[in-house]
């Protein structure tokens, strides 16, 4: 797609013939053969190649797992213990689904944490890092919705509780949550359209990746030492060296994969899902999968009127917000160098956010009630602290460290500084551990 | 009579009323984990267990509680045979229909049938248990859990912990005990403060000593009976749970294999460019 002109040179005739009238394998070629990727990346940067994996994966086994759901409140709980019993396999794919929901989350977290560490947002990769936010967002629709399919208590009242964020919006709140639902309550038409959109999202979803992989192709991988390439000697050819090293990425994680398939596989679920939707009982306490915690903990932050806006819009916006705040990111970071192994601060502050987002997590699971109340609302002004203040002061008040002058040195310094003597350049190298 | 009968045979895990005012203190006592034959990366069922388990429910459950989710022919699994499965299935009546006149009928079961429920409708059986419909128990072992907590969800992961249901069921049903003093016990309501969703619940304790007859030579005590049941219910929540360990081990060994192999390929790829 880009990364200087074209190596490709068909070796037969009827690669010829192809080339000159449709040059897809040129472009094949061009993108994951010879595609040039810096010569530093770590095991962070193999996340990408990890949620390609996922997606299909969660592709082909909704695919079967579809052939035999009955999206019908009256059958669909029945269905999918039909699948867990029944089908040949189907509490294998069932279990792989769920799963895999969770593992996408995993691996979707991990890969924006890599950006927000190595500054991968930064310019040139705007483009980049907004259309991976959309991804995100069309994740966790597609999440939410599915986790409705099964028709259980925790999926109905989630429905119910989620759609009714929307009611809180000022006069079109009512209308909207109605187009949502198909009717006043979360009922038959609720569970049909969420079925049909569960199953379009993910096309929707591979799409933008395409778009995602387009635009990183064009302004090329950033890197641990965030420097962009500068001369051949910066970079390796995509295969074999990318290829390998996401490929042993992978199997590690389909390792942990296949654990919480095999072994623990209502570990991340929800006991309360087991017991069919009823309508008339409202379970004790009401929480979503588990991804979505630090989003459920900020809503629930709220709970106080801001002027005209009253708690529970206030709640919404916020939790609208700290998604939102993510598009801004390449904008907010004001520092001139990229990666936080140069930045002290900025990756103290970092690792704060990681801790606060778990904690966040963590509290999104509790009741809102006692001592949690103040401890969600700390929690959530870090989290926006973290963007809106932390990120834009700390880019103008912080002195980074000596950059390299380029990967190539970066890598060498490395080598040599390990090694016996202690060369000028190794003041300079950065640690690679992610 | 209505009594007697409940107190035979009723046997339900969460029933209904409740006592008390916050959520989020129940169960009183935290379910005591027990050992199960399931647990852990090779863990299978226990054939005698879970035979001796259905009869438990049949004996002591099934007049309250329906299996509608498990069909006659799945009891192979038990270690019955074809005619074993045939007869046991004969045991039951249900209703078919129409024939040919039109008329709804009844006959015995047979093997591709499902368990029967007790009642024919929700509201009969709430009407017949003091308004606590008993829930069905296909899914009781995975549709109950008591919170671990923190830290001890985070150590679940790697000790395999799933048998938060089993060990609620089990603590449960061996939690019976008389309300401390000056406790107000709503009437028709039993304490238990194994209980997930208050102090006390509508089912009366199910089990009795000698109540029902093993002829294998178990002991017959509330607390066999329990933990024979308990298997048997995890086994009708998750009957295919040997195959996927077996499968489960099989996959990592190849997973694992394959990484190793992985790692060395990399490690040669990228010899000579570091």
């Amino acid at each position: 797609m880009s990364g200087g002109h074209s190596t490709y040179t068909p070796k037969t005739g009827i690669g010829r013939w192809i080339d000159t009238r449709m040059p897809l394998p040129r472009l094949v070629h061009d993108s994951f053969v010879s595609y040039p990727v810096p010569r530093n990346l770590n095991y962070a940067y193999t996340f990408g190649g990890i949620l390609s994996i996922m997606l299909v994966v969660q592709i082909v086994t909704g695919v079967v797992l579809a052939m035999h759901y009955s999206a019908h409140v009256d059958y669909a709980f029945d269905s999918v213990e039909k699948i867990m019993r029944d089908v040949n396999s189907g509490w294998l794919m069932r279990y792989l689904h769920a799963n895999g929901a969770s593992m996408f989350f995993i691996a979707v977290y991990l890969h924006i944490a890599r950006g927000l560490y190595y500054g991968s947002y930064k310019a040139p990769r705007e483009l980049l890092w907004i259309l991976g936010v959309i991804i995100y967002l069309l994740m966790m629709a597609t999440a939410f919705m599915g986790y409705v399919l099964p028709w259980g208590q925790m999926s109905f009242w989630g429905a119910t509780v989620i759609t009714g964020f929307f009611t809180a919006i000022p006069l079109v709140g009512e209308w909207v949550q109605q187009l949502l639902l198909g009717g006043f309550a979360v009922d038959n038409p609720t569970l049909n359209r969420f079925f049909s959109l569960h199953y379009l999202l993910p096309f929707m979803i591979a799409g933008v990746v395409v778009l995602h992989v387009w635009a990183l192709h064009v302004t090329g991988q950033t890197n641990p030492t965030g420097i962009e390439v500068k001369q051949k000697t910066d970079t390796l050819p995509f295969t074999p060296y990318a290829t390998i090293k996401d490929a042993f990425a992978m199997i590690l994680f389909f390792i942990m994969f296949a654990y919480f398939v095999f072994y623990i596989p209502n570990y991340l679920g929800h006991a309360d899902n087991y017991i069919p939707a009823d309508a008339l009982k409202t379970p004790s306490h009401i929480v979503p999968e588990w991804y979505f915690l630090p989003f459920y903990a900020i809503l629930r932050a709220i709970t106080f009127d801001i002027g005209p806006i009253d708690s529970k819009l206030g709640g919404v916006l916020a939790m609208f917000g700290a998604i939102a705040v993510l598009f801004f990111v390449p904008w907010l970071d004001t520092s001139r160098v990229r990666s936080a192994v140069y930045r002290p601060w900025y990756k103290l502050a970092f690792w704060l956010f990681v801790i606060n987002s778990i904690f966040l997590g963590w509290l999104g699971s509790r009741p809102a009630e006692g001592w949690y109340i103040p401890a969600m609302q700390v929690s959530t002004v870090f989290y926006f602290g973290f963007f809106l203040i932390v990120m834009p002061v700390l880019g103008l008040i912080e002195t980074p460290k000596r950059l390299p002058n380029s990967i190539t040195e970066a890598v060498l310094g490395k080598k040599k500084g390990t090694a016996s003597v202690q060369p000028a350049g190794a003041n300079a190298s950065p640690e690679t551990k992610g | 009579m209505k009594t007697v009968l409940k107190v035979i045979a009723a046997f339900g895990l969460v029933a209904g009323v409740t006592v008390g005012a916050n959520a989020a203190e129940y169960p009183l006592i935290k379910p005591v984990e027990q050992d199960w034959s399931f647990a852990g990366p090779f863990g299978t069922y226990d054939r005698g267990e879970l035979q001796r388990g259905l009869k438990v429910y049949r004996e002591g459950c099934a007049a309250c509680h329906g299996l509608e989710r498990v069909a006659f022919r799945t009891l192979e699994d038990l270690g019955y045979s074809d005619a074993q499965v045939r007869a046991l299935a004969a045991e039951f009546e249900i209703q078919d229909g129409p024939d040919a006149d039109g008329e709804m009928f009844m006959r015995a079961a047979i093997p591709s049938d499902y368990f029967p429920d007790p009642f024919p409708n929700p509201q009969a059986a709430a009407a017949s248990n003091n308004g606590a419909a008993p829930p069905d128990l296909s899914l009781i072992a995975k549709a109950r859990a008591v919170e671990r907590g923190f830290p001890t969800f985070v150590f679940d992961i790697f000790t395999q912990y799933a048998e938060s249901g089993p060990d609620y069921v089990y603590n449960l049903l061996t939690g019976y005990e008389d309300a401390p003093e000056g406790y107000e016990q709503q009437p028709g309501t039993y304490y238990n403060p194994h209980f997930l969703a208050g102090t006390s619940l509508s089912m009366a304790p199910p089990l009795q000593e000698g109540l029902i007859s093993y002829d294998d030579g178990t002991p017959e005590t509330v607390e066999q009976y329990a933990h024979d049941v308990t298997a048997f219910l995890m086994w009708t929540a998750e009957p295919h749970l040997e195959q996927r360990k077996r499968m489960g081990f099989v996959v990592m060994l190849f997973l694992v294999g394959f990484a190793g192999l992985m790692y060395l390929t990399k490690r040669k790829v990228w010899a000579g460019a570091h």
